[in-house]
């Protein structure tokens, strides 16, 4: 039998959902077992190849080719995970929210002292993602079947519900595991 | 400048001042300004971020100039359906601002409030203090052309309203319409009658009176009355004290009010009555801002009451027994209406609610011991006294006893203040107020219970349908979504913001409700809705967030066929999410066309 097949994808986040997976040390052994890695930048494959059981997303949508992405999982994972304060609330990349776009771009690519005063251009390339007028969770963008708080969610949350899905045991998420103070 | 420094320097360097000298800024330089922060912050020994704090935690406080008049026009859903969006644009064009903004020549600013206690005869404002009601487009524009000429609000008053309100210390338009006089508020009561007859007893059987009597709290949570004053009296403790809850902020409540108006004299023995049952000497009257026009009145009775012998030293002919009362204003915060909050905005704080225990009755006002009762509770009280437990018992139903001040309003033909009988169905009250077409009544104001047609034989009372007062009728055309999401949107205004579940669940339900009135929402949606609700209200401190989610959660249980109407059946998901729209404003900006294949992703 084949093994179950995970995707996994980082878009408006740092990265840091990514590591706190990596984070679950000798586990990873384990994990390898028990799955295995379809489109994610663990495995650096780009394009899916093949149905998903589980994927999972960090961070949320800032801009068109995040929406993209995030559409793609939706349509090729049985399961769709957000993972992490970003892809569930917006996290801090949100915090723009407040802030008109047109203000952001003009602070960072015309007003700013760092800007070289010899291009002050807002990029507008088309092969550039178009940034959104602010940040969404991915749960207003596609339908989301769980989330996994934490900013980071711990390796032990994670490890806890990804091998949970991929057993298709119920997600049991004890309150140790989404304690954070 | 020196007008701040002369005005902060006139008051004690004391942080329990902060308040009073913030209203004195306010009032006379429009607003607190960066100087005044300063002078404040180092005169009372505060830091800066606690008087800006305090400032911008209060509706009627604010950092920025609010304009040499400013115009708070009640936001209720009462005034929005007598006609508020009317008003609203009139004051705006003659004004040449919006609301939230200060005329172009600084003269006027526009401001919105959340209920001023009018809503009987709403649209209504509050004009530099001066309570103006009914208000039509045509008097909204005379309003501002007249502050432009130089006429005060106060001398745009025009004609006053029934009984205290001529009164030369009122002269206020606002009208009592009482419309059902019961025999406990508005019974016969001879002035001084219950205090000379409380000092002819002990305390302790003051107390047993009350209790016998079954006096619940009256603004709505019905704690019983006697008990508390008998929890307040056990503390032992050099000083107590008796707070009047005179913050009467549920949207469509208005009852005390009326009782300020014309029966405080009645409220003041109440107090006395209270002073004398727990130990306290000192009875503290908190008056929400928006009732500030009663205040002038309030202190000559109080002065009458003192010359009396009613209230001050060895009252009513009983040695050592002193008590007096002083007024202390709010400035704008629902949530102020929250004992404990009410207590910390009273030492001039932020109107934060405390963690309990310990509770008022054991720490209080300035950690002493404290009962903290309603306006009408403290003048049923004096009544009970006078006429005995068994009169009072005999009235209401077994468990609810005596009778309750309802402020009824919304579509009916007689608005205003009825004093019935515990025990009144729904159904009759809709009978006397004239409103026989009801299509849904809101009883208890937001944080109560939005009864249908169903529920109409429902009873007040406190096992049935318990109500501060509230009772606001929406007649067979009103959009029940619009009620509520005034009602969501008032919430989240008066969030004080401690709560997370209260400060961001709220807008989280909103936002959930908007999605589901706008008819993109799920079946899972809705269970979302119901789920978040009861979160909200099970992980909130104080009553707010514990009641916030109330006007969703009712709606959905006795109008779920609205609901059902509304949702997208069969399906699993639908997104608020517009990619086309959300790309627009980043492509104006890089000056890009929007090239987004958004079928591809389908």
């Amino acid at each position: 039998m084949s093994k179950p097949v995970i995707a996994t994808a980082s878009l408006a986040g740092c990265f840091g959902c990514h590591m706190s997976l990596l984070d679950i040390d000798e586990r990873i052994l384990g994990l390898i077992d028990l799955v295995e890695f379809n489109k994610s930048p663990i495995d650096d494959i780009k394009t899916f190849t093949k149905p998903v059981d589980v994927g999972l997303i960090e961070g949320g949508c800032c801009n068109s080719e995040n929406v993209e992405v995030l559409r793609s999982f939706r349509k090729n994972c049985k399961v769709l995970v957000s993972v992490g304060e970003c892809a569930i609330m917006g996290g801090l990349p949100a915090m723009r929210n407040g802030i008109p776009i047109r203000e952001c771009l003009e602070e960072a690519y015309l007003n700013s002292p760092s800007v070289d005063p010899e291009d002050r251009t807002i990029p507008n390339d088309e092969d550039l993602p178009i940034i959104l007028d602010k940040v969404y969770p991915c749960h207003e963008v596609v339908k989301i079947d769980h989330f996994l708080p934490g900013c980071p969610p711990s390796a032990d949350l994670i490890w806890e519900a990804v091998t949970a899905l991929v057993e298709g045991r119920p997600l049991q998420l004890t309150y140790d595991l989404i304690k954070f103070d | 400048m020196a007008q701040e420094k002369d005005i902060v320097l006139r008051y004690p360097k004391d942080p329990s001042a902060l308040l009073d000298v913030v209203r004195d800024v306010q009032n006379r330089l429009g607003h607190v300004s960066e100087e005044a922060v300063s002078r404040i912050a180092a005169h009372l020994k505060l830091s800066e971020a606690e008087v800006r704090g305090a400032v911008t935690f209060y509706h009627f406080f604010s950092l920025t100039p609010r304009g040499a008049s400013t115009v708070y026009l009640n936001d209720s859903i009462t005034s929005r359906m007598k006609g508020r969006t009317a008003v609203a644009r009139a004051f705006e064009e003659e004004a040449g601002c919006r609301f939230g903004e200060v005329s172009p020549d600084g003269k006027v600013g526009l401001f919105p409030t959340s209920c001023i206690g009018m809503n009987d005869q709403e649209p209504s404002a509050i004009v530099d203090g001066v309570v103006f009601i009914k208000l039509s487009p045509d008097r909204a524009r005379a309003i501002v052309r007249g502050l432009r000429a130089g006429t005060p609000a106060s001398g745009q008053v025009t004609e006053f309203g029934d009984g205290a309100n001529q009164s030369t210390l009122v002269r206020a338009m606002v009208s009592n319409n009482i419309r059902k006089r019961g025999p406990v508020l508005f019974g016969p009561h001879e002035p001084g009658a219950a205090v000379r007859k409380a000092v002819s007893m002990t305390p302790e059987q003051v107390i047993d009176e009350v209790k016998k009597a079954g006096l619940l709290g009256r603004g709505g949570a019905g704690f019983p009355t006697g008990l508390k004053w008998e929890f307040c009296r056990r503390e032992k403790a050099p000083e107590r004290y008796v707070v009047c809850n005179a913050d009467e902020g549920e949207p469509g409540t208005f009852k005390d009010r009326v009782v300020l108006t014309e029966l405080p004299g009645l409220l003041f023995e109440g107090m006395a009555v209270a002073g004398y049952a727990v130990g306290a000497q000192t009875g503290i009257l908190y008056l929400r801002s928006e009732y500030a026009y009663l205040r002038a009145r309030l202190e000559a009775v109080l002065a009458g009451l003192r010359k009396e012998g009613i209230l001050g030293k060895n009252i009513a002919g009983s040695p050592g027994f002193h008590f007096d009362i002083v007024i202390k204003s709010g400035a704008g915060a629902y949530i102020c209406g929250e004992e404990s909050a009410l207590l910390e905005s009273a030492e001039g704080k932020r109107g934060e609610p405390r963690d309990r225990p310990p509770f008022p009755v054991q720490a209080g006002y300035l950690d002493r011991p404290t009962t903290v009762n309603n306006v009408e509770t403290l003048a049923t009280a004096a009544r009970i006294v006078v006429e005995g437990a068994a009169w009072f018992k005999a009235m209401g139903t077994p468990k609810s006893a005596g009778t309750k001040l309802l402020s009824v309003s919304g579509d009916c033909a007689r608005p205003g203040v009825y004093e019935v009988e515990y025990g009144l169905s729904i159904a009759e009250l809709l009978d006397m107020a004239g409103a026989p077409e009801a299509k849904a009544v809101q009883v208890g104001g937001p944080s109560g219970t939005c009864v249908s047609k169903a529920g109409y034989q429902r009873k007040i009372c406190f096992s049935d349908l318990p109500t501060g007062g509230s009772v606001i009728v929406f007649g067979p055309d009103r959009d029940i979504f619009e009620v509520v999401e005034n009602f969501m949107e008032f919430f989240i205004e008066e969030s004080c913001g401690w709560c997370t579940p209260c400060r961001a669940g709220n807008v989280l339900l909103k936002k959930k409700f908007e999605k589901v009135a706008q008819g993109k929402g799920t079946e899972g949606d809705l269970r979302d809705l119901e789920a978040w609700g009861k979160l909200v209200k099970a992980t909130s401190r104080c009553g707010l967030g514990q009641t916030s989610p109330n006007p969703i959660l009712t709606t959905m249980q006795n109008f779920p066929e609205l609901y059902e109407a509304r949702i997208q059946k069969g399906r699993d998901f639908v997104p608020e999410f517009d990619l086309a729209a959300a790309i627009q404003e980043g492509c104006a900006a890089a000056n890009r066309q929007p090239a987004c294949k958004e079928a591809d992703h389908e």
